[in-house]
């Protein structure tokens, strides 16, 4: 079990971790963000484990798909589409 | 399909080309359902959206003036669709969560100064694991917020960019990035609590 002293700088840091991940701050920030992890365990174990996270979202594909579409619903959707194209060429 | 090849095909659409039409409605026919299905929470409701958005796509494809932007474009006319269907006694906070809620775990004992992480290392190498942490993640969007759950399918599911994420939901940016923030950490902890309740060895530091 991983456990520090939770001082200001990780309270800081806690507000702007996602930010930092998405490479949103400032540079100045951004550097000031690695100095403090490179020197705080239990921060870099929380960053990682957040960036686990966003990166189990990225992969997430969810296992139910709709189901095939019905050939009116498709002759719908082409008709749409036709018209939408007419439209334009005219 | 890659971001490239959707713009791509995008154009195709727009430009009349035979066999786009297929191809796009197969590519965002799934896209649309899986965020439907989860925004709405029934499946017979995700359908009618993926089909209502599509028509409204098709119809309206001529004012798609930026192909680059097609699946954010999409997407609003999704999130739209959801908004009609959605049903009533979905929990939607009127504050934005305290972080203080997401912080790390408290250490038992007592210390509030103290924070327990489980062990994350098996990620992302374990197959198992991850096929794990797809469930609890999929229960932990399904069960958040209905303002941090759109947000997080659309940046980290979707992978749309944080202005494109505004636009589609109709927020400034600042808003997309403060809940965004606060469903990763919602997810995050779902995800912290199953690794320690299933016995992952912990992490010392
Ligand atoms: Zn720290």
């Amino acid at each position: 079990m991983a456990t520090h002293r939770h001082d200001e700088n990780c309270q800081r840091m806690f507000a702007l971790l996602s930010e930092y991940l998405d490479l949103e701050l400032p540079a100045e920030t951004c550097q000031e963000m690695d100095a403090h992890i490179a020197g705080c365990g239990p921060c870099a174990a929380f960053t990682a484990s957040l960036r686990k996270t966003i990166e189990l979202c990225r992969e997430y594909r969810p296992q139910e798909l709709p189901d095939p579409i019905a050939r009116d619903a498709r002759q719908k959707l082409l008709e749409a589409y036709q018209k939408m194209l007419a439209g334009r060429r005219s | 399909m890659e971001r490239a090849a959707e713009i791509e095909l995008a154009r195709q659409l727009l430009a009349g080309t035979p066999e786009a039409f297929d191809r796009f409605v197969d590519h965002f026919r799934a896209k649309i359902f899986h965020y439907s299905r989860i925004m709405c929470g029934h499946r017979e409701d995700a359908e009618e959206v993926v089909q209502e958005t599509l028509l409204r796509v098709f119809e309206n494809f001529g004012q798609l003036r930026e192909p680059e932007h097609v699946r954010a474009w999409v997407f609003r006319i999704a999130k739209n669709a959801c908004l009609i269907k959605r049903r009533k006694s979905v929990y939607a906070p009127q504050q934005e969560l305290s972080l203080d809620e997401l912080m790390p775990a408290r250490a038992p004992g007592g210390d509030p100064m103290k924070i327990e992480i489980a062990d994350w290392s098996g990620l992302p190498e374990d197959e198992v694991l991850r096929s794990e942490l797809q469930h609890v993640l999929e229960d932990a969007i399904a069960n958040m917020p209905e303002i941090y759950r759109s947000v997080m399918l659309l940046r980290d599911v979707e992978e749309l960019s944080t202005e494109d994420t505004a636009q589609v939901l109709d927020l400034n940016t600042d808003a997309v990035k403060t809940r965004l923030h606060r469903a990763r950490l919602l997810a995050r902890k779902q995800i912290d609590t199953y690794l320690r309740a299933n016995g992952q060895a912990v992490e010392r530091n």
